[in-house]
């Protein structure tokens, strides 16, 4: 019964993972950058939805709030620190995204200080008894939203004008601007879908467990791109699937007493052996460099 | 023009060495306060932390975020040859310089077995991976039995001789410096340049780019291990905690400041942050230290959007030291 | 190692032979059965229109790709399957479509990297300062910078390369090649994006080095006026595959050679 409940709260994290995992594989896919700072965009959606508490006190609405938030932010992060870095090294990307990431998180800590605020009017407590399994109300919604979000995702990628053109981004930027498609454009929905499911990431973790501080998104973030780099970077259900899996991982190892102090070593441990033995991932595609 | 170069070439070498005799006399008359050998030591490491990483950001074009995690292996492993060496030849400088050795060694074992998959593959993977085996090394030290490591408490590491601690980690900086500036000023430095500018055609000129990267990595980690076996002298007693993946970006910091590619740009930048981190840590308390955090962030993000904007480019070639100079000479040819 | 070297009719040892070359990607089969021989000395064509499979087959003969069917041969030693950087070891540099060079290294730095592997000097020698790196350091400065009066780059031997303008790039991309001693040089379009006058000299630039190094040379090009001057042979490519080969004016006569490139 143990294995059962510790595969189900799997599902629920992974869920959360997959989500986050999702914005870092999109961006990766299309902007062909590591965006570092996706995780603290979680961090800041948590600040927006208890601030909007403070002021409406209504969850859903915070929730919202958190969204359209954290969709202004990502988008801002993207213009003005990403987008003059278009045609550089990937180098100075990358260190430009770990100085937003440090940003965010200082930014967030003079602001709110550094004791965790705790929202609880988010948290969602209680629990369905299937017999001797007790499974909480925010696994459930938790594994519904995650579903149901996924699934939107993927009609929107696969059938709208949009979705096709992002494709067409990934697969090569330079052909895709000269069939007309304003990749600027697409790069800017890119980072708003991302930040608006990084912000869905962030109640899905607060509800569970209502405890915020500056570093809320640096951890799961990382940990989600692990989970995007093991599914196949660049793929949407490559990061669902890592997403999935590394949840599973996690919550079993962390219900073995021997082995949870080692999670977090167990679940990198993952990363560099799939990347010994598969280096694009599990559903990722080996590209070619273009010589 | 041939002292012109020979400056050029051994001038850092003559300041740091000045700046440790100077101390070093100061310290045997008595001239110098603990505060003031707490930050000797402090800038001594932090010297050695951002010229390694230079080697693999400035000059071999990759990122790594665990060098932390290898100052890590070096702090405790070096730390605990140290305390178990103490019973049997003492506390003295043999113990510090097999501990130092040790430390070093055991880091660079890490960085052969972390770049070893990870630098096979693009530059963004060695990132997140090496942040990874940062994390990974920091929980295995932390949840390890309290015999070995001390556990959440920290291992506790001998104390050596306060006065003479700096010199020591002085002569390691001239030695990490001479290793990184011959290095990089060789055919093997211009094979390393070669591939951070143009992997293909550095494959393609036949220089090996694996056995490269490799080698820049595992020296790195060496001379990271080196650091952390001062840090630990130097603080008695280590906590896992210290080395998070904070401190890496604390050092990537010192190299990208410094500039990218400059082994003099990043002695400066260490030596300029952690004298103020130093000197900040007791005027900035609870939340308002964080501030130091953000000014490091904004930083980075303008040098490097400055150095590397494509559309900054004729504005940086305009406005750059070099062509300043040209014009002031042009002008005063004319005038 | 006794080699078994292949030797044409005419008793000229033959520096390539490339074997039933193929390569597929997915379904696509990019490069489909090219077999190409070349003597020692030649100045040999590969032409064809674009996406005919051209800069594939010097991505097959530098090992970028591995080919999923055939061989090839440098003086006899089969290559197949070996590291780029192997495959310059043994004797074949090339220079890119896109030119590729170490941009934040002078122009002279970029020539002693192509030095690389002639002039030794181990890791240690080098950190300790012995004197093996001091004369190794001076040799590679030398014999650079003969190269690059070779090549008339000797004047900007300081500068970045980033810095050259467009048609010394080109040179310089060649000189570091050479540099790197081969026995066989391939020249992805050395004279794309060149106005008649740097055309012209790029063309009796490739003639002295031919004659003063004896090498052999494979070059990719579009520009018929110096495929037609200068190549003794060629192969023309279409869809991956060998459409016709033979000496220069035979092939670039060839109705069906004509209709690929000009249409019906």
């Amino acid at each position: 019964m143990d294995f059962i409940t510790a595969l189900i709260n799997g599902l629920s994290s992974g869920g959360t993972y997959a989500m986050i995992a999702i914005g870092y594989t999109m961006v990766y896919g299309i902007a062909k950058m590591l965006n570092f700072a996706h995780g603290d965009v979680i961090m800041v959606g948590g600040y927006a939805m208890y601030v909007t508490l403070l002021a409406l006190g209504h969850p859903l609405i915070a929730v919202l709030a958190a969204v359209i938030f954290c969709i202004i932010l990502g988008v801002t992060i993207e213009r003005f620190a990403y987008r003059p870095l278009r045609g550089a090294s990937p180098l100075a990307v990358l260190i430009t995204a770990i100085g937003v990431s440090y940003l965010l998180q200082s930014l967030a800590q003079i602001i709110f200080g550094s004791s965790p605020k705790m929202p609880l009017q988010l948290q969602i407590s209680g629990a369905v008894k299937l017999g001797a399994l007790s499974v909480d109300y925010s696994t459930i919604l938790t594994i519904t939203v995650t579903v149901v979000v996924m699934a939107i995702l993927s009609l929107f990628v696969k059938y709208s004008k949009t979705g096709r053109a992002m494709v067409a981004v990934s697969e090569d930027r330079d052909a895709a601007l000269l069939m007309g498609i304003n990749t600027n454009a697409i790069i800017t929905i890119t980072f708003a879908i991302g930040s608006a499911l990084a912000a869905i990431a962030g109640y899905m973790m607060l509800c569970k467990a209502p405890s915020l501080s500056n570093t809320l998104g640096a951890m799961p973030g990382i940990k989600a791109f692990t989970a995007a780099v093991i599914g196949g970077i660049g793929s949407i259900p490559g990061a669902m699937l890592g997403g999935l899996l590394l949840g599973i991982v996690e919550s079993i190892s962390y219900s073995i007493p021997a082995i949870a102090p080692y999670t977090d070593a167990v679940e990198f441990s993952i990363l560099i052996i799939v990347l010994l033995v598969k280096p694009s991932g599990i559903l990722g595609k080996a590209r070619r460099e273009k010589v | 023009m041939k002292t012109k170069s020979f400056l050029k070439n051994y001038l850092n070498y003559a300041i740091i060495a000045l700046v440790a005799i100077i101390f070093t006399v100061l310290s045997l008359t008595g001239g110098t306060s603990p505060k003031e050998i707490y930050l000797l030591e402090k800038i001594a490491i932090s010297i050695i932390l951002a010229v390694s990483l230079s080697m693999v950001v400035g000059f071999l074009g990759e990122l790594s975020l665990g060098h932390a995690g290898f100052m890590c292996v070096g702090a405790y492993l070096g730390g605990k040859l140290a305390s178990i060496l103490e019973p049997i030849i003492g506390n003295g400088i043999l113990a510090l310089i097999i501990s130092v050795l040790a430390g070093g060694i055991a880091a660079a074992i890490f960085g052969i077995i972390i770049g070893l998959p990870a630098l096979r593959l693009r530059g963004d993977y060695l990132a997140i991976v090496t942040l990874a085996f940062g994390e990974i090394i920091r929980s295995v030290v932390m949840n390890a039995p309290e015999k070995l490591f001390g556990g959440t408490l920290g291992l506790e590491t001998p104390r050596f001789d306060k006065k003479y601690l700096f010199i020591i980690a002085f002569a390691l900086v001239l030695i990490c410096l001479a290793v990184t500036q011959n290095l990089m000023r060789s055919k093997h430095g211009r094979a390393i340049t070669s591939i951070r500018d143009n992997e293909i055609a550095a494959r393609a000129t036949g220089i090996n780019v694996t056995k490269y990267k490799l080698f820049v990595f595992t020296i790195s980690s060496f001379f990271a291990g080196i650091a952390g076996v001062l840090y630990s002298y130097s603080n008695y007693r280590i906590q896992s905690a210290n080395f998070d993946y904070n401190y890496s970006i604390e050092i990537l910091v010192m190299v990208v400041l410094g500039g990218i590619g400059s082994i003099n740009g990043s002695i400066i930048a260490a030596t300029l942050i952690t004298f103020l981190n130093v000197n900040l840590q007791t005027k900035l308390t609870g939340d308002l230290a964080v501030l130091q955090n953000l000014f490091y962030a904004a930083i980075l993000i303008v040098i490097v959007i400055y150095k590397n904007a494509p559309a900054l480019k004729t504005f940086r070639e305009k406005y750059s030291l070099a062509n300043l100079k040209k014009r002031r000479k042009e002008k005063d040819q004319n005038g | 190692m006794a080699e078994n070297k292949f030797f044409a009719e005419d008793g000229r040892e033959i520096v390539l032979k490339a074997d039933h070359l193929c390569i597929q990607f997915g379904g696509l089969k990019a490069v489909d059965d090219v077999n190409i021989e070349i003597k020692q000395g030649e100045l040999y064509g590969l032409i064809g229109p674009n996406g005919a499979g051209k800069t594939t087959v010097f991505n097959l003969l530098t090992g970028v790709y591995k080919p999923t069917a055939g061989r090839f041969f440098l003086c006899g030693e089969d290559l197949t399957g070996k590291a780029p950087a192997d495959v310059n070891k043994k004797g074949i540099a090339r220079t890119f479509q896109n030119i590729r060079l170490f941009n934040n290294l002078t122009v002279i730095e970029n020539v002693m990297v192509g030095l690389s592997n002639q002039i030794p000097c181990s890791v240690p020698e080098s950190i300790f300062r012995l004197p093996r790196h001091r004369k190794s350091e001076r040799e590679y400065y030398e014999r650079a910078l003969e190269l690059l009066r070779v090549f008339k780059l000797d004047e900007y031997k300081d500068y970045l390369a980033a810095n050259l303008p467009y048609g010394k790039q080109r040179k310089l991309e060649i000189a570091r090649a050479m540099a790197t001693n081969p026995k066989l040089l391939l020249l992805d379009e050395p004279a794309a994006g060149m106005n008649p006058n740097e055309t012209q000299e790029l063309m009796d630039v490739i003639t002295f080095i031919r004659e003063k190094f004896n090498i052999t040379i494979l070059l990719i090009e579009h520009d018929m006026r110096l495929v037609g001057g200068i190549c003794e042979k060629l192969t023309v490519l279409n869809f991956g595959t060998v459409l016709a080969s033979g000496a220069t004016a035979e092939v670039l006569s060839d109705p069906e050679v004509v209709k690929a490139y000009i249409g019906e």
